[in-house]
């Protein structure tokens, strides 16, 4: 009887790897990543196996010291847990794996702190997802955020100013969920997430009610990155070391989105009780209008991590568009696209480190096809994901926008259409402006870029390509297999009244 | 009158979460954004404290004299317990954002943000 106690196994898990990872590796910083390695490895055969049970057996839940909910805190793996768990846990495994290297080279010495902060951060991830309790949800999202800001802190020389910023906004975020907590705690008296759900399903929204989901909303809007609350996010991702911004920038965001999620459409109820509140079509508009402004400032940038950080900014509105669209095959194209944004993103970070260690920097006009030679299987990543990216099928960045249109058109609302198709071409601006210095030989190119694409040093470490390589990949298996995805998946996790 | 009367608190705390969102947002000077930040933080803190308030009770221990049955006498306890989380939390907020401070001090020499947004354009 395994199945219920890997619901708290798994932040459980990751919390004492970080624990040990100090106590292992004081002397000896490649001890304590070993240490950090094996964790995250466990953990990822955690949520595997528990997603395995969640598919077989239905959802399960735990309660913390035998107090029965809703008094006591309960962990509920749902199918949509289980599902970010495995996106959590993986994306968090091959982070590890690359941060080796990488930490090695831009942060000297601080392998040990890097692998515990990165267990803290994976901790508090796995447990927002995970806990079935409101107030829950708020400690587990402050244990992530502040390793996060942590980790973001340690980069380059600005990286302290960014992350204080993020640190500003990423509390006064979190202030506003709890805040807003509070008016719905005073209503109901229950954190319960079930309990919750089924009190507010039975009575009216009063206004105590709505301002307290307000401020939830703008709480993890903020968190999010949504336009245009994101204003913390590019600094703090180009400034941070390459493997912290490949760790955080896949999966933080993402799992803010998640909150959304589970208040707007859980918690409210899908249909008829959601609407009420003009708070989901407010997402939808607000991830339109991030994903337009995000694409085109991402069109703008010069340095590859920067332009990459936009983009991210570009993707969380596709998210909040599903979400928004509160139909099932929104809400299929957002949790589909959590996936694809987590590789795709997490593959091209790992690219612009490659780049860094091997290149010296990662500013795109810098960039020569040179870089093809020296680094085929890189490139081939970074090609592979960008064209993903732009959503050609069969990458799996295809089928998200897919069903996100499909969600569209089914509504009618074709403004969100022509958004997205718009947000596809300036995608492919962007990316298709990086990949033409890295393929296409350029006749009379300025003899600065040939030297300084001379001194590419040759491919990546292969714990550092090995990552990269394998997402990009995965992004063609998901591609493929999205049907399956989508049916096995994401079926049993679509809300009731949808 | 009676609307202060009833809810003055509320409306103590909403300015008090004004005050420390003001401070963060429109102060120069790095730390007194962290004050601001730690002033907001509180009034949310204080704020579930209120909803634990009951006219006539007491400390959540068991008192002989009031007996077990009607609980009204005694004061709610979990937002205390809930609030001493978030205090923790607070706390460590405060933690890492002094540790950015010193950093970014001992990195440019200045915690106004003017200033060190100038030197962030030069080093650009």
């Amino acid at each position: 009887m395994i199945g219920p106690h890997l619901c708290p196994l798994i932040p459980v898990a990751y919390l004492f790897g970080a624990l040990l990872v100090p106590l292992v590796g004081w002397r000896r910083g490649t001890a304590g990543w070993w240490t950090a390695l094996a964790t995250a490895a466990f953990a990822f055969g955690l949520a595997v196996s528990g997603l395995a049970w969640v598919m077989e057996r239905g959802a399960v839940s735990y309660h913390l010291g035998g107090w029965m909910p809703p008094i006591g805190i309960e962990f509920v793996m749902d199918p949509l847990s289980a599902f970010l768990e495995v996106v959590i846990s993986g994306i968090g495994l091959l982070a590890v794996v690359y941060a080796r290297r990488s930490v090695e080279h831009e942060l000297p010495e601080r392998l040990m702190p890097f692998s515990s902060l990165a267990l803290l951060v994976l901790t508090g991830l796995t447990g927002m997802v995970i806990t079935g309790d409101l107030f829950n949800l708020y400690v587990f999202l402050e244990i992530s955020a502040l390793a996060g800001y942590a980790l973001i802190a340690v980069g380059e020389r600005p990286a302290a100013y960014a992350a204080f910023r993020y640190l500003g906004m990423g509390t006064v975020g979190a202030s506003f969920y709890l805040l807003g907590l509070a008016f719905l705690y005073m209503t109901h008296g229950t954190l319960n997430m079930a309990d919750m759900s089924r009190l507010l399903a039975a009575g009216d929204l009063s206004a105590t009610v709505a301002v307290g989901l307000l401020l939830i909303f703008m709480g993890a809007a903020l968190k999010m990155a949504l336009f245009p609350m994101h204003g913390w996010l590019p600094d703090a991702y180009t400034h941070a070391s390459s493997a912290a911004t490949a760790l955080i920038a896949p999966i933080g965001t993402k799992v803010a989105g998640y909150i959304l999620l589970r208040v707007l459409l859980y918690l409210l109820g899908a249909g008829e009780k959601g609407s009420g509140l003009p708070l989901l079509s407010l997402l939808a508009y607000l991830g339109a209008a991030a994903v337009i402004y995000g694409s085109i400032l991402a069109v703008c940038q010069s340095e590859l991590k920067r332009m990459l950080a936009y983009s991210s900014v570009a993707q969380v509105g596709y998210i909040a568009i599903g979400v928004g669209l509160n139909s099932a095959l929104g809400f299929t194209g957002a949790v589909l696209h959590i996936l694809n944004h987590a590789c795709m993103k997490a593959c091209l970070f790992f690219v612009s480190g490659g780049l860094r260690l091997r290149l010296g920097h990662s500013r795109i006009p810098r960039f020569s096809n040179r870089l093809r030679r020296a680094m085929p299987w890189t490139s081939a990543a970074f090609a592979l994901a960008a064209l993903s990216m732009i959503g050609l099928p069969p990458t799996a960045g295809f089928f998200s926008k897919w069903y996100l249109a499909l969600a569209a058109i089914e509504q009618s609302r074709w403004i969100f259409v022509v958004v997205l198709l718009l947000s596809s071409l300036l995608n492919a601006v962007y990316f298709f402006r990086v990949l033409e210095r890295m393929y296409l030989d350029r006749p009379g190119a300025e003899p600065g870029a040939g030297d300084a694409a001379a001194a590419v040093k040759g491919e990546s470490p292969p714990a550092m390509l090995l990552p990269a390589v394998a997402l990009a990949s995965g992004l063609l298996v998901i591609g493929l297999g999205n049907a399956w995805i989508v049916e096995r998946l994401i079926g049993p996790m679509i809300p009731g009244g949808m | 009158m009676e609307l202060i009367r009833g809810h003055y608190i509320y409306f103590f705390l909403a300015g008090l979460f004004l005050i420390g969102l003001y401070g963060m947002l429109f102060k120069g000077n790095l730390m007194k954004k962290i004050i601001g930040m730690s002033i907001m933080q509180s009034s949310v803190i204080l704020f579930y404290i209120t909803s634990a308030y009951k006219d006539g009770g007491t400390v959540p221990v068991l008192d002989p004299q009031r007996g077990v049955e009607n609980p009204d006498l005694y004061l709610n306890p979990l937002p205390h317990c809930l609030m001493l989380t978030a205090i923790v939390v607070a706390v460590v907020t405060l933690g890492v954002s002094f540790a950015m401070v010193i950093d970014i001090y001992r990195n440019y020499e200045t915690i106004e943000e003017p200033v060190l947004l100038e030197r962030l354009k030069d080093e650009a």
